[in-house]
C-alpha cells in the first residue's frame, strides 16, 4: 500500500516568498518615506512607514501560519488560511485603531500605503515566482561565478 | 402589530434625541461598519474556495505540494487586497 502524504515535507516555499517580499519592502521603505514626507511632511512620512510596517508584518504572519500548518496537515493549512485571514484583518484593524488619535497619523497616506504597498509588492514578486518542481518557491538566479543556477534565498 | 407600533415609537423617540448632524454621523458610522463587513465577505469566500482547491491539488499530487503552496500563498494575498480596500474605505469614512 502506498504511503499517504498529508503534510508538506521540507522547507515552506511560502516563507521563502514572504521573506523575499519583505526584503523588497525594506528596499522600497526609504522611497515611500520620502514620498510621504513630500505629500504630508513628518506626519505623512510616519504614516507611510507605519502602513508599510503593517503590510510587511501581515505578509510574514500569513506565511508563518501557512508554513507552521503545512507541517501538521493539509487540513490544518485550510484552517490556518481562513482563520488567519480573519485574525490578521482583526489585527490590522486593532493596529490602526490604537494609533488613530495620535498626532502623527494621517489617515489618507496610511490607507493609500496599505493598498499600494500590498499590491505593489505582490505584483513585483510575481516576476520572481517559480513554477518548477525543483524550485517551488522562487526562480533560480544564474550566478556570475559559475554556470549553475542558484535558488534565490537558498545560497 | 403591537411590536411594530412599539418599535416605531422607539425609532421616533431616538430621532428626537439626536440633532440632524448627530444622526448623519451615526448613519455614516453604521454605513462604514457595514461596508467593512460586506467587503470582508467576498474575499472570505474567495480564500475558502482557493484553499479548498489547493488542498485538493496537494492531496492528489503531493509531489507538487510546494509549487501549489506558493501559488496558494500569492492567491491568498491578492484576494486579501480586496478586504484591505474595504478596510481603507472604512478607516477613511470613520477616522479621517
Amino acid at each position: 500500500m502506498a504511503a499517504v502524504t498529508d503534510r508538506l515535507v521540507g522547507p515552506s516555499p511560502a516563507a521563502e516568498v514572504a521573506l523575499d517580499m519583505v526584503k523588497r519592502g525594506l528596499v522600497v521603505l526609504p522611497f515611500g518615506m520620502a514620498f510621504g514626507a513630500l505629500l504630508g511632511g513628518f506626519n505623512g512620512a510616519m504614516s507611510v512607514t507605519y502602513g508599510m510596517f503593517l503590510v510587511l508584518v501581515n505578509l510574514i504572519l500569513s506565511a508563518a501560519l501557512l508554513a507552521w500548518a503545512s507541517k501538521i496537515s493539509f487540513a490544518a493549512v485550510a484552517s490556518a488560511a481562513l482563520g488567519g485571514y480573519a485574525m490578521r484583518l482583526g489585527l490590522i484593524f486593532f493596529a490602526v485603531w490604537i494609533v488613530k488619535d495620535m498626532s502623527w497619523v494621517a489617515m489618507l497616506p496610511l490607507g493609500i500605503t496599505l493598498i499600494v504597498t500590498h499590491l505593489g509588492l505582490l505584483i513585483w514578486e510575481l516576476r520572481h515566482v517559480s513554477a518548477s518542481m525543483a524550485y517551488p518557491g522562487l526562480k533560480p538566479k544564474v550566478s556570475r561565478s559559475s554556470s549553475r543556477p542558484v535558488a534565490a534565498g537558498r545560497r | 402589530m403591537s411590536i411594530i407600533a412599539s418599535t416605531a415609537a422607539q425609532i421616533s423617540e431616538l430621532a428626537q434625541e439626536y440633532t440632524p448632524a448627530e444622526a448623519k454621523a451615526n448613519a455614516g458610522a453604521s454605513g462604514a461598519g457595514m461596508a467593512y463587513g460586506l467587503a470582508a465577505i467576498g474575499p472570505g469566500i474567495g480564500i475558502g474556495y482557493l484553499v479548498g482547491q489547493a488542498v485538493q491539488a496537494m492531496a492528489r499530487q503531493p509531489e507538487s505540494a510546494g509549487q501549489v503552496q506558493t501559488t496558494m500563498f500569492l492567491g491568498i494575498a491578492f484576494t486579501e487586497a480586496l478586504a484591505l480596500i474595504g478596510f481603507v474605505v472604512f478607516i477613511l469614512l470613520k477616522f479621517a
